[in-house]
């Protein structure tokens, strides 16, 4: 696999989740991704940045265009130093949420995406690496 | 701009998003339009969001929200125009939008609010019938 550009953008305030979506689109219609693949892949972008800032007060997004067996994809890592989830298999189900909310966030995400990784240390942080490809396989 | 312009239509109230919404304006949305519905006594709500590239559970949150608000005060709510990639990634996410119809287009979902609304009529009356009939 190899790396073809990168960049990374701070998340600090709701303001941000907007341009921080172009910026995902632009990656993705960089590679010549389809519209309904670039759809799913900013969805879940945005679940992730609102995790982000609601649970961890905002954080870090890495963006790569990367490149594997001649294949294009786009991937996101993003980063904070929140309170971490102690139970990711618990937060990981449709409906867990200490938010009050639906907890449709990571399940959703990883249902979206083509490759999810998610690691969190309490009192550390959490990571979670999504990765879409051109063709969405 | 800070606020999303509503329409009044007869009776329904009509909503065009034309960007994508930060959050601000989409909360500013979902009050104005309760306000709305509260203060002219609309019985239904058309929000197009053929423009809208992205919805994500904050904004169906959102919209869900305006559902359920209106139907308290007796409006129905229909969201048209919806782009079939962020149907598709709706239903990947798992997100259902409850309480809200959809229809294809403006006109469409004016059709459907009017049906609705002949209905609801129809079944009010029922109602009364029935009790005229327990009356007597
Ligand atoms: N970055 C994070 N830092 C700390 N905890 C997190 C983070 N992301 C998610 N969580 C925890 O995992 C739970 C599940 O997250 P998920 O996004 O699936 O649902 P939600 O945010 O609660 O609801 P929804 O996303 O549907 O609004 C959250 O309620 C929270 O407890
Ligand atoms: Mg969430």
């Amino acid at each position: 696999m190899i790396v073809i550009s990168k960049d990374s953008m701070g998340i600090i305030r709701e303001q941000d989740v907007v341009p921080f979506r172009s910026r995902v689109k632009e990656y993705a219609t960089k590679i010549g991704m389809s519209l309904v693949n670039q759809t799913k892949l900013i969805t879940a972008a945005s679940e992730l940045v609102r995790n982000m800032l609601k649970y961890a007060n905002g954080g870090i997004v890495t963006l790569e265009i990367i490149s594997k067996n001649g294949i294009s994809g786009v991937r996101l890592t993003f980063e904070d130093k929140g309170p971490g989830i102690k139970d990711i298999q618990l937060a990981m189900k449709d409906g867990f949420s200490t938010g009050r909310s639906l907890g449709l966030g990571l399940p959703g995400t990883k249902r979206l995406v083509n490759e999810f990784d998610i690691k969190s240390v309490p009192g550390e942080g959490t990571t979670v690496t999504i990765t879409h490809w051109k063709n969405g396989r | 701009m800070d606020r999303i312009p509503i329409l009044k239509m007869g009776p329904f109230l009509l909503v065009t998003i034309q960007v994508d919404l930060y959050d601000r304006l989409a909360l500013n949305l979902e009050n104005d339009l309760i306000t709305m519905v509260s203060k002219t006594e609309a019985r239904g709500v058309l929000i197009d969001i053929s423009a809208v590239s992205i919805v994500d559970s904050f904004m169906g949150r959102i919209l869900g929200n305006i559902a359920s608000m209106s139907r308290i005060m007796d409006a129905e709510t229909v969201v048209v125009g919806m782009q079939p990639a962020v149907a598709i990634t709706l239903v990947e996410l798992g997100l259902t939008l409850q309480g809200v119809y959809t229809a294809l287009d403006v006109e469409k979902g004016m059709e459907l609010l009017q049906k609705k609304i002949g209905l609801n009529l129809l079944n009010n009356e029922e109602e009364e019938a029935d009790e005229d009939d327990r009356n007597l």
